[in-house]
């Protein structure tokens, strides 16, 4: 029997999802709020900045006429999803082999996979650059979805093998039995019915390469240097550039905050597939 | 031939040739990568920079990264010979540092044209290494005091004509401190970091006849000049600072004092063009300047600092880098800044020339007091004691800048009222001795 839940209890549970939702967004909403100010305005104490300074675009305007937006916007874009495709490809026979055919030491492997997520990235920053130099590879997008595929590919391979686990192995028997090749029966069979986890795993993986600075920053100059770039060259300490690193923080997060909004659906629903058969 | 077709052949001939110095001209045309820090003055830089690209038939790509990530992201490069800059900019703290690593570029060879001596000689000395220059200047700054002219006037404050003491200083900002009306005795830097609030502290120490280390490289931070100089710094800002102090740097401070809530500052001599901009400052016209202030010694009491450009080693396009550091801090890149933006936004404290111009002496109010106070300020004698070291607000080894941060750190805490001085100065010599003995300064 479905238990009854009184008004007030639903009341109290919408106002505190309510204040749980605005005090994790409140970060973003700021930094919008402050994009449409002026710099004098923006350092302002928060109660005269939201009612007593006006609003303006002005800082759209110069930070569009000082830096190439959509240079930055492309390489993040290819970046993002060059690294995904490239990892996506890499990982489903990665995630299949695990899932249905595992061996003695599958468990340990993926263990060690994800171990590697735990080595401090500055770490390795020396030998990569030096790898990187050596092969021609610093300031390119080449470079940088290369390194962006193989630190996420754990993740992607994680999820997707947890997802895969949630196929019954009895339904790829069945393809088999029909005759299906090893290629049919990944391509026709498994990817359809992990179509909502592989969207998810997908989706994660773009806006976890879309935001990476660490390695952005580090491996490009000039020329590859995606938006987290793009947002770092408006910090500093000796200048006022809080609006302008606002209005910048706000024209790299959109795409990616626009397609997570659209896409949310599908992320919930992969995120938390398997959890409710 | 007809007289058409020599007409045509002629054409051709031309346009032929057009196309070979198009194409030779890209064939020999460079482009450097330029990695920088985001201030007014580079901002300026960046648009200027086509003109020399028109000269020259060269491109400048521009990476803007924030001071401490570019700090990292030109270590990474210079020390594995990346060679993704052509030219870096870079600190006094760097330059000798890393000139004496042989990680730059020698740029003592520009032509006459350049005038190696019309740029004042403590900002040469404090860019050089065993006598030779590694990075050109693109701006000088030191320290002073800022106020406000009509808070002096009320209370009846006389304008000292010599250098204060900070007793005396104190005594000022108690008389002016009036938080009721939004105006704060003074306001310092209190956000840790060794070039946030110990760029304050630092010639403050040195006032207080204190120093970072003895000649044989033992750390004196528990010394009782260090003592003085903290619980001075942390009494004055507690008792007429502003309120949440160990948040605000130099920004903060500078909109602050630009928005009328500071009596007194003590600050870099280069934010005295925003402060006298009518569009950026509401005390424009009531602000007014003397010299940081003293105490038991009037060494090192204001600092020196200076943004440079130098080419890294691993540059493959040193002469285009050369080419366009001889163009962006010559005479004639001030006189066009100065013609093009205004005198006043000219790049200050580095060049004579630019003292000597009548232009911005009129644009300037604050150009004397700025350029002695750079002239007074001595990197190799800045402290009451002797001391291994150079340096004002700094000290020119690799390991100052983990220390410094320690310290700010703690110096930061204090201010807080998390801890007190003694364990502030106490923690700090503990890791400053650690820190040196590890490095192999002292056994």
């Amino acid at each position: 029997m479905a238990r009854s839940v009184t008004t007030a209890r639903k009341t109290a549970n919408t106002i505190v999802a309510g204040a749980l939702g605005l005090l994790m967004f409140f970060p973003v909403l700021w930094i919008i709020i402050l994009s449409f100010k002026t710099e004098g305005d923006a350092i302002k104490a928060p109660l005269e900045i939201l009612f007593n300074t006006g609003w303006t675009t002005e800082s759209y305007g110069t930070v569009q006429a000082r830096s190439n937006y959509f240079k930055h916007f492309s390489n993040s874009l290819i970046i993002s999803l060059g690294s995904t495709f490239l990892g996506i490809l890499i990982a489903v026979p990665a995630a299949w082999a695990m899932a249905f055919v595992p061996a003695k030491r599958t468990k340990d492997v993926l263990m060690w996979m994800l171990s590697t997520k735990m080595l401090p990235p500055v770490g390795v920053l020396v030998p990569i650059y030096l790898i990187f130099r050596d092969l021609g590879l610093l300031d390119t997008r080449t470079g940088l979805v290369f390194v962006l595929m193989m630190i996420n590919l754990p993740i992607i391979v994680w999820m997707l093998y947890t997802y895969f686990r949630e196929i019954p192995g009895e339904i790829l028997e069945a393809a088999r039995m029909d005759g299906a090749s090893l290629r049919e029966e990944v391509i026709y069979v498994l990817l359809p019915m992990a179509i909502p986890g592989m969207a998810s795993t997908v989706l994660l993986n773009i806006i976890l390469a879309w935001n990476e600075a660490f390695w952005t920053l580090n491996l490009t100059a000039a020329k590859a240097a995606p938006l987290t770039a793009f947002i770092a060259s408006y910090s500093s300490p000796e200048g006022l550039f809080y609006a302008k690193l606002s209005a910048a923080s706000v024209m790299a997060i959109a795409p990616i905050l626009i397609m997570g909004w659209f896409s949310q659906k599908q992320l919930v629903r992969g995120l938390t597939f398997g959890a409710v058969k | 031939m007809n007289v058409k077709s020599l007409v045509k052949l002629g054409k051709g001939i031309a346009g032929a040739s057009g196309l070979v110095s198009v194409i030779a001209t890209a064939a020999f045309a460079e482009e450097i990568t330029i990695a920088t820090v985001n201030n007014s003055d580079m901002i300026i830089m960046q648009e200027l920079s086509s003109q020399w690209e028109e000269q020259t038939g060269n491109s400048v790509e521009w990476v803007v990264l924030e001071e401490n990530v570019l700090r990292q992201r030109a270590t990474t490069d210079i020390a594995t010979d990346g060679g993704s800059f052509d030219i870096v900019t870079i600190g006094a703290y760097e330059a000798p540092i890393w000139g004496a690593q042989d990680w730059l570029v020698a740029l003592d060879d520009f032509d006459d044209s350049y005038d190696y001596e019309d740029i004042f000689e403590p900002v040469r000395n404090g860019l050089s290494a065993n006598g030779t220059l590694y990075a050109v200047p693109f701006y000088a700054e030191s320290s002073f005091t800022f106020y406000r002219t009509d808070l002096f006037e009320g209370a009846g404050i006389e304008v000292p004509s010599e250098q204060m003491t900070y007793d005396d200083f104190a005594a000022i900002a108690a008389q002016l401190h009036d938080p009721d009306n939004g105006v704060y005795g003074t306001c310092q830097r209190g956000k840790a970091g060794w070039g946030e609030n110990m760029a304050f502290v630092g010639p403050l120490v040195n006032a207080f006849g204190g120093r970072w280390f003895d000649m044989d490289w033992n750390p004196t931070i528990d010394s009782a000049e260090w003592s003085a100089a903290i619980s001075y710094y942390v009494d004055l800002m507690n008792n007429y600072g502003p309120p949440g102090a160990t948040a605000n740097g130099h920004n903060e401070n500078r909109a602050l004092f630009a928005d009328g809530k500071c009596a007194t500052w003590v600050d870099a001599t280069s934010a005295a063009g925003y402060i006298f901009n009518p569009d950026e400052s509401s005390v424009h016209d009531k602000t007014g300047f003397f010299q940081a202030p003293k105490q038991v010694t009037d060494k090192g009491t204001g600092w020196f600092w200076a943004w440079a450009l130098a080419i890294p080693k691993s540059s493959q396009k040193v002469d285009a880098a050369k080419e366009f550091l001889a163009w962006s801090t010559s005479k004639g890149y001030v006189e066009l800044v100065g013609e093009s933006k205004g005198w006043v936004a000219a790049p200050p404290g580095t060049r004579q020339s630019t003292y000597d111009n009548a232009s911005y002496i009129d644009a300037a109010p604050f150009a004397a007091t700025v350029l002695n106070s750079i002239l007074a300020a001595n990197p190799a004698d800045a402290t009451r004691d002797p001391v291994p070291y150079t340096g004002v607000q700094f000290v020119a080894i690799p390991e100052f800048q983990g220390i410094g941060n320690y310290v700010g750190q703690q110096v930061s805490a204090a201010l807080a009222g998390q801890q007190t001085v003694e364990q502030t100065l106490a923690n700090s010599q503990r890791f400053a001795v650690r820190e040196m003995t590890k490095a192999g300064y002292i056994k």
